[in-house]
């Protein structure tokens, strides 16, 4: 098993003609990911590889069942995708786009908390499922099969870390990129519920960074919820108050969001932190055994 | 994007919220003829993107333009927690009878707005949230539905009866700054009940969504009145994500959690980062070859570590960048290199061929980290 995507997710890409759109969509095959269509508006009627491109994701999900949407859609429209995708009754949308506007991010939030649409990112590398099924930007090679869930707000931690644990021979269930925005989908809180309950995964990484309080939240239901081992690491131990650091919510806002309080907020409740990301595959490999 | 006070007021005009009459002063005899203009006496403020002015001295009454012009003087050149100050705010006195404190945020935890009202002015907002919660009215607000009536009756209920009126239509205008203008906090304090009940905004604390300055030209171009460095005016004119550290080993990685961990290692290493500079995905060679040429103007850096995890980023290709770059610019300090990832073994392969004199090859991020410091040490 895994959570979010499997063998059986069909997925639709939304701006599958772009040039990101067509590249990651075409690996993503290749990987095992069972594309069914496309979605570019003016487009409809027109293939990529073989891959049926439609107007609408209604039209799309009409025709082919698509359960999963990934979005590869540009900064002013893709809110438009996400509420597009979930009207649509997409299950899944995942949100690799960066630079939506908050406020959009905020409508779309309030939408889809009516709804039965389960967003990650925006902002985000995707969700993989290795040996099945990569729905994102993460590069499967260097995933492998196993029992460890990961769920990142970094992309490149993401991958900085499976590829730790893979050279260990450590493989994983699924990793989940959540995305740098402060408004975002699918948070620890809910990766953590969905490893909890998966049977494939015996241990949880969890990655964080500075600002808003997504780590804390975490921290607080591994107390109460969580039975699996979780190895936590913080990135920005060393971001001064008040600067953006690449992600639009990477920022330290007065004493709140620092790397300090997130990492003794996780030690608090019975998780082993790591100082860098190779002693993340340390701490991994010392609880597996 | 933070605004400076006096900009967040002309948004607050330009919505029709009362704001004092205020000109905006470069020079000491700016603030003295702006201070006769408004009537012999003001309020002479720094204009800095940061807060706690008042307790800091970046604030004072002047009874007389000479005075005025005393405070602009002391004040104009200074430094204010880091940020140089170029400009005051000089605005008239009016006769305040209360002062209390607004503001309306977005709520990233929960992905609404928060809006906060209360009937003590000029206090440590997170501080009376701790020792009296029941002082501070707070409502959240669904971005569907907006700002309704009863949240406005909720939010000014502390405040007295004469107030109501100018603090509801306050909060509305602060409401729609918030809204039309993509901003994600719109803060009054103090927001102040005049002898004759009209309500006025003494302060504007306004910050903006980058990512949605596109749909704000207008504020897009305040930026350029923001006093930056250097190095960082370069990194912006090229689109880097860049941000000026205080440490001497110069930092170059793709993404920002990468570049973030980056910072770390090296601080457990014994050295501090200079700056935080991300490449973003695809790393090209000529972007390698503009960070590294941004990285190398700042004299504080005294070696440069290039951390790189190809994803799908190649490695032969940044290999191939860096080569390049050092083609185009010349490296003054070693630059230790790490790269990983998808094709990691072709990209070392490129760089050891080419024994570039100022490249230091490194295994991993910790060596790189280790190697970094090391050399930091030994160039100081």
């Amino acid at each position: 098993m895994s959570i979010l995507v499997d063998e059986r997710t069909t997925l639709v890409v939304q701006g599958i003609t772009g040039n990101e759109g067509t590249f990651h969509t075409l690996r993503n095959r290749a990987y095992g990911t069972n594309v069914v269509a496309g979605v570019t508006p003016g487009k409809g009627g027109q293939d990529v590889e073989g891959i049926p491109v439609f107007d609408t994701v209604a039209r799309a999900v009409a025709e082919t069942g698509a359960d999963t949407s990934m979005i590869f859609v540009p900064p002013r429209f893709a809110a438009e995708a996400i509420l597009e995708a979930a009207d649509a009754g997409v299950g899944l949308v995942v949100c690799i786009t960066e630079g939506i506007p908050v406020r959009d991010m905020a409508n779309v939030r309030s939408y889809l908390e009516a709804s039965k649409t389960r967003l990650v990112g925006p902002n985000c590398p995707g969700v993989i499922s290795p040996g099945a099924v990569n729905v994102g930007i993460i590069p499967g090679e260097i995933c492998a099969s196993g029992a460890v869930g990961l769920v990142s707000r970094s992309g490149t931690l993401v991958y900085q870390i499976v590829h730790e644990l893979t050279q260990r021979g450590i493989g994983q269930s699924t990793c989940v990129g959540m995305g740098g925005d402060p408004i975002h989908g699918i948070g620890f809180v809910e990766a953590l519920k969905l490893f909890q309950a998966d049977a494939e995964t015996e241990l949880i990484v969890l990655t964080g960074e500075i600002g808003g309080d997504d780590e804390e939240r975490a921290a607080a239901f591994v107390a109460e919820e969580v039975t699996k081992p979780v190895v936590g690491y913080i990135a920005g131990f060393e971001a001064p108050p008040g600067k953006r650091m690449g992600h639009a919510g990477a920022i330290v806002t007065g004493s709140s969001g620092t790397a300090a309080a997130k990492a003794e907020a996780l030690e608090a409740v019975g998780a082993a932190v790591a100082r860098n990301p190779t002693e993340v595959a340390d701490l991994v490999a010392e609880r597996l055994g | 994007m933070d605004l400076y006070e006096h900009m967040g007021k002309d948004l607050f005009r330009a919505h029709g919220m009362e704001t004092p009459r205020g000109i905006v002063a470069f020079s000491s005899a700016d603030a003295a003829s702006a201070t006769a203009e408004l009537g012999g006496r003001s309020v002479v403020k720094i204009q800095v993107q940061v807060g706690g002015r008042g307790k800091g001295g970046g604030v004072e009454l002047c009874d007389t333009p000479e005075a005025a012009a005393a405070a602009a003087e002391r004040m104009l050149g200074s430094d204010f927690k880091g940020f140089p100050v170029t400009r005051l705010l000089v605005e008239e006195l009016l006769p305040i009878a209360r002062e209390f404190y607004t503001s309306l945020l977005l709520d990233r935890a929960r992905g609404d707005y928060l809006a906060m009202m209360t009937a003590e002015g000029g206090v440590d907002i997170e501080e009376l949230a701790r020792t009296r919660p029941e002082a501070l009215r707070r409502v959240h607000i669904d971005p569907m539905l907006g700002l309704r009536a009863y949240h406005v009756r909720e939010l000014i209920g502390t405040l007295p009866v004469e107030a109501w009126e100018g603090a509801g239509d306050a909060l509305r205008k602060m409401y729609e700054v918030l809204v039309e203008r993509d901003a994600t906090l719109v803060e009054v304090n103090p927001l102040v009940l005049l002898e004759d009940d009209r309500v006025v905004a003494l302060d504007a604390k306004v910050t903006i969504d980058d990512n949605a300055l596109w749909r704000h030209p207008d504020i897009a171009g305040l930026s350029e009145q923001f006093p930056i460095g250097e190095v960082e005016a370069r990194a912006k004119e090229k689109g880097l994500q860049y941000v000026k550290l205080d440490g001497e080993v110069g930092i170059i990685g793709n993404g920002a959690g990468l570049v973030m961990s980056t910072l770390d290692v090296v601080a457990q290493a014994g050295a501090r980062a200079a700056n935080f500079l991300d490449v973003g995905g695809g790393a090209s060679a000529d972007q390698m070859a503009t960070s590294l040429e941004v990285v190398l103007s700042d004299p504080a850096v005294k070696v440069v570590l290039v951390n790189i995890f190809g994803g799908i980023t190649r490695c032969d290709l940044v290999a191939q960048g860096i080569l390049e770059a050092l083609e185009r610019i010349e490296a003054r300090v070693p630059i230790v290199v790490r790269l990983d990832g998808t094709n990691a073994e072709d990209g070392r392969r490129i760089l050891a061929d080419a024994a570039h004199p100022r490249i230091v090859p490194a295994a991993d991020m910790l060596e790189a980290a280790e190697e970094a410091a090391d050399l930091a040490e030994a160039n100081r």
